[in-house]
């Protein structure tokens, strides 16, 4: 008897493509329902990603904006801590620091405060304090002006003031005019100014600004710096930082209380990244509670298909055609999901950086990183289901048909 | 491969070729399913097997079949001896000599009646469009020219088991095995099918049916007679 050469059972990349979607096909909210639970995982994975670091270059942005050059110098307040003034001539001698740039000074003027008119009874201050400051106090700060003009060398010696934004709504003053007039320190002056809320000084929110040359001049106050404002050269920030309190007073260093206002920004920034971390966690949980969805579903289907199994086999479908067909379909799956968790990620991060004013930043490996997470989760929870179907028997598949 | 080819194989005409075959299932105690069973089949024949329920009929299909090896004996298919056959090898034998008619159809559902046929020659590494150009020749064949783009699932019991046949027949297969063709088929579709059968081995195909059914064996020119695991007879004119 003469027979020709067998030709080996073969099947097509796009034919394992079609095999692979025949189940999908025939149960498609199934297939819908086990490709959701990979969804949602990736989803919150990418949503986490996604507004962890548009969060991140959002508050980039406004380091960039205020600057981590920006330091502040108090005098440390307690017991044991001495007056809460800083020695008068401090602000001289941190002008004096090599990298330094810029120097304000703020002194609080603390006899003062201000009122709407003068029948306010004196104990009703709002909660506002009087701050007689440097005329470069806003190049320092960074801050703007909302209406009107900050104080000048003219202004600064008259009775004017310029008020923190929350001052200005306390007392009522919504525009500058020119001509409206608060009662401060017993005595008339004329609002000149209403400052834009102020990014890391929320204590100058709340103050009228007056000139140290008007302070001493009506007010009778000795102008004394309370906190100083130094803007350094960014590359030495640190330097700065080391020789500051021994320069602001260097007879007592220890009373000195030196800070960078955008380490708190930095500290919160801290926080969320921890909290990113527990989202991230939850995410995985979500997918891998997935990925058991896929294996249960792909289990169910190999012992539903029986009869389809023998039948391939019957055609000439090998072992392994049968594995990958159901490693494929498992695969399909999880493709399907990630891409839909991909995408819902996307657009929850995108919508909710546009509600937060934020630029959207979904960052590509968390979406490459979301579709190789539900390639592996597709491909672990398809091996075991894709080997049971490989190994049931031509003859036993057949039987239950 | 032409159909031409896969015919052409088999010089002295001997299709499937079984010899004192034993087939032993290792239950406790054993159940000897097949105990010895020869005979052979030519190319052009039309032959059914036809036994009671527990005859050994299934186990027959399935070793004639390729889908299980023997205990004991030896099986030839389209000149290859199965024995010496890996488990990947007869998967190739089945995707080129074997086609196999089910009791229960097996289509898929999802798919068209065309797609249904095209897979009859799926593992052959045939491309999907010339899969589909032989499905449509063969569904013509077997009368369904008309319903070449219908879901399976809407198809009538007697359409789904033409559909099934074309797609045995799709690969010119050395042999047809079809397990109680008509089982699932009431008395009308079962003579139609039968007369599909007859038609088709007119025009060339070797086919083995396998059935309980004594009046449908009745039509074939070779019967043979399964009881208890044994040939008990074989109409095979010497």
């Amino acid at each position: 008897m003469a027979a020709v050469p067998l030709t080996p059972s073969r099947l097509h990349g796009a034919d394992i493509a079609r095999t692979a979607s025949v189940g999908l096909h025939t149960r498609k909210l199934r297939a819908t329902l086990s490709a959701l639970g990979i969804m949602i995982g990736i989803a919150a994975m990418v949503g986490v990603l996604g507004l962890s670091e548009s969060s991140k270059s959002d508050l980039l942005a406004q380091l960039d904006r205020l600057g981590t050059n920006l330091l502040t110098v108090q005098a440390g307040t307690g017991i044991g801590l001495g007056s809460g003034e800083l020695p008068a001539e401090a602000a001289g001698m941190i002008a004096r620091i090599g990298p330094v740039e810029t120097t304000s000074s703020i002194s609080s003027v603390g006899g003062a405060s201000v009122y709407r008119n003068d029948l306010i009874p004196s104990g009703q201050t709002s909660g506002l304090t009087v701050q007689a400051v440097d005329l470069n106090l806003l190049d320092t700060l960074a801050g703007s002006v909302a209406d009107g003009r900050f104080l000048d060398e003219a202004s600064g010696a008259f009775p004017t003031t310029v008020l923190g934004s929350v001052a200005a709504e306390r007392l009522g003053i919504r525009e500058v005019t020119g001509t409206q007039q608060v009662w401060l320190g017993d005595q008339w002056f004329t609002v000149i100014g209403i400052l834009d809320q102020f990014e890391l000084n929320g204590d100058l929110d709340r103050a009228a600004l007056v000139g140290m040359v008007a302070a001493e001049e009506y007010l009778d106050h000795d102008n004394v710096p309370t906190s100083i404002m130094v803007r350094s050269d960014p590359d030495h920030v640190d330097d700065v930082m080391a020789v500051l309190a021994a320069t602001a007073n260097p007879e007592n260093p220890d009373e000195i209380e030196v800070a960078r206002p955008t380490d708190a920004l930095e500290a919160k920034e801290a926080a969320d990244d921890a909290f990113t971390a527990l989202f991230l966690g939850l995410g995985a949980v979500a997918l891998l509670v997935g990925g058991v969805g896929i294996a249960n579903v792909m289990v169910i289907s190999v012992l539903e298909r029986r009869s389809e199994i023998g039948l391939r086999r019957a055609l000439g479908a090998t072992k392994r055609h049968i594995a990958t067909q159901f490693l494929g379909e498992a695969l399909l799956l999880a493709v399907i999901g990630g891409i839909g968790g991909v995408a819902l990620g996307a657009v929850v991060t995108t919508g909710y950086a546009r509600f937060r004013g934020w630029g959207t930043l979904v960052p590509p490996i968390a979406m490459v990183g979301g579709m190789a997470a539900a390639l592996l989760i597709g491909a672990v929870a398809g091996l075991y289901p894709a080997i049971r179907a490989a190994r049931m028997s031509p003859t036993e598949a057949l039987r239950t048909g | 491969m032409t159909r031409d080819d896969s015919r052409a194989i088999i010089d002295d005409g001997v299709v499937l070729s079984l010899h004192d075959v034993v087939k032993e299932y290792p239950t406790t105690p054993p159940v000897r399913a097949l105990a010895g069973v020869t005979f052979t089949i030519c190319s052009g024949e039309l032959v059914s097997v036809v036994g009671p329920s527990g005859s050994g009929k299934s186990t027959l299909l399935h070793i004639m079949g390729t889908l299980d090896r023997p205990t004991s004996g030896e099986v030839t298919v389209a000149g290859h001896r199965v024995s010496g056959l890996s488990d990947r090898d007869l998967s190739s034998l089945r995707s080129q000599h074997i086609g196999f008619v089910f009791q229960q159809f097996f289509l898929l559902s999802s798919y068209t009646a065309l797609d249904n046929v095209a897979d009859g020659l799926l593992y052959t590494g045939m491309p999907l469009a010339d899969r589909r150009a032989l499905a449509g020749v063969e569904l013509q064949r077997v009368g369904l020219a008309n319903r070449v783009d219908h879901d399976a699932a809407t198809l009538s019991g007697g359409e789904r088991q033409r559909v099934a046949i074309a797609r045995a027949l799709v690969g010119s297969p050395a042999i047809v095995l079809a397990d109680e063709p008509t089982g699932n088929l009431d008395s009308k579709s079962s003579g139609a099918i039968v007369k599909l059968i007859e038609e088709l081995n007119a025009g060339g195909a070797t086919i083995v049916v396998i059935t309980h059914d004594h009046d449908i064996a009745s039509h074939f020119p070779r019967s043979i007679g399964l009881r208890d695991g044994r040939v008990e007879y074989d109409t095979e004119v010497v």
